[in-house]
């Protein structure tokens, strides 16, 4: 009896451990970052360089998707309201989904991909290679000179990034309404207007500020605890993209209960 | 001042690597550690600037005991210390003058001008002139190496920890990279220790050589004493001949 359940038990109890130590880094990490932060002179002019690489990285694929997803919006709004709502609606509903939701965690999601796992390969290989451990012989602070200016760049990119992606997905979802379903741009707009509110784009970039926190921070942790070879980096990769696209989605949950 | 190690115990999980090395680098001076691949001579190095922490035991540098450093005080003792990777360790998003600055940016007050007279310079010798656009994968390993050896000494530290930093590189090259080891202290009087596989390097850039063999230092002595020892373990290693230690063991 008590031999049959000790292996599961075990398990469970390894499990438990593990993800208790995996939590214990990461405070590690937390509080390494925190004082990092006070050295000013190493991350300061780092900061501009992340933030353009950051934004030429993610602009492209931000942007064709919110392209789409406006597309798809109009169309299946219309579908959705035949006869019983008026057709304007699908301004309300192409807006009001793309700045609340579709903007921010579609772009956070293909950004978890695109970021954050390029952050966490770079560093890793540089972790791996010793080149963080050269950086510490030069008298550079690793963190502050690698992680603090992609966590700020990330903090503020994000929301430029995804400000452009709810426009182009409402312009699209325009577009989309005028050329295949019976709208003027008038209607489009009355409906795009109805329910707007200004606090919905605040809600919108702040989703996505701490998306971006997400994002960096998982492909920085991951990144910098990388031990091994490149089979390790590989692994790094795929969890920093795994970990960040579930914080995004308890992030939405979470701003959701306490914003709204 | 100088480089001391005091009973340095250092484990990864259960593998014992260092069982309490001890070992003193006298100031000025060019000490030589030899070994067998595996035994331990990169995790060594490691723990004089503090990039590995030892279990037990500490590492002095500059008079200072590197393990009670706080942060501020680490960063400003490895201002003065040169630490040559065994692979290189070269930032590849970076060009090789860019590499080579990095430590130099570092040094307050020094302009762009003299840094890059500076870079020039420790290119020069490491006979790599020109070769500051390129990028780290543009350039064969012997001379990764070289630049790695360019970036730790473009600062002129007082203190320079070599891991193999002739190995791979051809008869001619090694020979002057050997030079260079020697004109540093003899010139600029640094305080260094050079790993190395090649006894012939160790010969001429030691004043005293060193053999770490399981997990402590089995010897410390002149060329001309290592090269009459009778340690049976010694010799079998300087001679490349391991029935010697077969001997020695049985
Ligand atoms: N960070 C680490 N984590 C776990 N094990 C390590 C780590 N660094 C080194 N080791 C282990 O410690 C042992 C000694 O490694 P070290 O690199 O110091 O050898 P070495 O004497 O420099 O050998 P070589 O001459 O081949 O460079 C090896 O078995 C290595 O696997
Ligand atoms: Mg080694």
């Amino acid at each position: 009896m008590s031999q049959a359940w000790s292996a599961p038990l075990a398990a469970v109890g390894r499990t438990a451990l593990s993800t208790l130590a995996g939590f214990g880094r990461f405070g590690e990490f937390g509080a390494s970052v925190a004082r990092s932060f006070r050295d000013t002179s190493t991350w300061l002019r780092l900061v501009a360089l992340q933030m353009a690489r950051l934004g030429v990285e993610s602009l492209p694929i931000a942007l064709f998707i919110a392209a789409f997803t406006g597309i798809v919006l109009a169309l299946q709004a219309s579908y959705t309201f035949t006869g019983a709502v008026p057709l304007y609606f699908v301004g309300t509903l192409v807006g009001k989904t793309m700045i609340l939701e579709l903007g921010p965690v579609l772009t956070g999601l293909a950004l978890a991909g695109r970021v954050g796992a390029n952050i966490a390969a770079e560093l890793g290989t540089m972790k791996v290679t010793e080149q963080v451990d050269a950086l510490e012989t030069l008298a550079y602070d690793p963190v502050a000179y690698l992680v603090v200016p992609r966590l700020i760049a990330g903090v503020v990119m994000f929301p430029v990034v995804v400000a452009f992606a709810d426009a182009v997905g409402i312009v699209s979802g325009w577009i989309t309404a005028i050329n295949m379903l019976d709208m003027s741009t008038a209607e489009f707009v009355r409906g795009l207007r109805l329910f707007f509110l200004p606090f919905d784009v605040h809600y919108s970039l702040i989703k996505a500020a701490s998306f971006g926190l997400a994002v960096t921070a998982m492909g920085c942790y991951f990144g910098f605890t990388t031990a091994g070879g490149a089979e390790a980096v590989g692994r790094s990769t795929t969890r920093a993209v795994v970990v960040s696209s579930m914080l995004i989605l308890v992030l939405d949950a979470f701003w959701a209960a306490t914003l709204l | 001042m100088s480089i001391e190690l005091r009973d340095v115990h250092k484990a990864f999980g259960e593998r014992v690597i260092l069982e309490g090395v001890t070992l003193e680098v006298r100031e000025g001076e060019t000490m030589a550690v030899i070994g067998y691949s595996g035994v331990g001579k990169s995790v060594m190095l490691k723990t004089i600037v503090g990039l590995l922490e030892p279990d037990q035991g500490t590492a002095w540098v500059d008079g200072q005991d590197v393990g009670s450093l706080a942060r501020e005080q680490l960063y400003e003792l490895r201002r003065k210390v040169g630490y040559v990777f065994q692979f290189a360790a070269l930032f590849d998003s970076m060009t090789v003058a860019e590499n080579v600055a990095m430590g130099l940016r570092r040094i307050r007050g020094m302009g762009e001008q003299e840094i890059e007279a500076r870079i020039a310079e420790a290119l020069r010798l490491v006979e790599l002139e020109g070769f500051q656009d390129r990028y780290p994968s543009q350039v064969s390993g012997g001379q990764r190496k070289r630049v790695g050896l360019a970036r730790a000494i473009a600062t002129r530290p007082k203190y320079l920890l070599y891991d193999e930093p002739t190995t791979g590189l051809d008869p001619v090259t090694t020979a002057v990279i050997d030079r260079l080891v020697l004109k540093l202290e003899q010139e600029l009087g640094v305080t260094s220790i050079v790993i190395t596989h090649n006894m012939e390097s160790a010969y001429r850039v030691a004043r005293r050589i060193a053999m770490l063999y399981q997990g402590r230092i089995r010897f410390v002595g002149t060329p001309d004493e290592i090269k009459q020892t009778t340690d049976r373990v010694v010799r079998a290693f300087i001679e490349g001949r391991p029935e010697l230690a077969q001997e020695a063991a049985a």
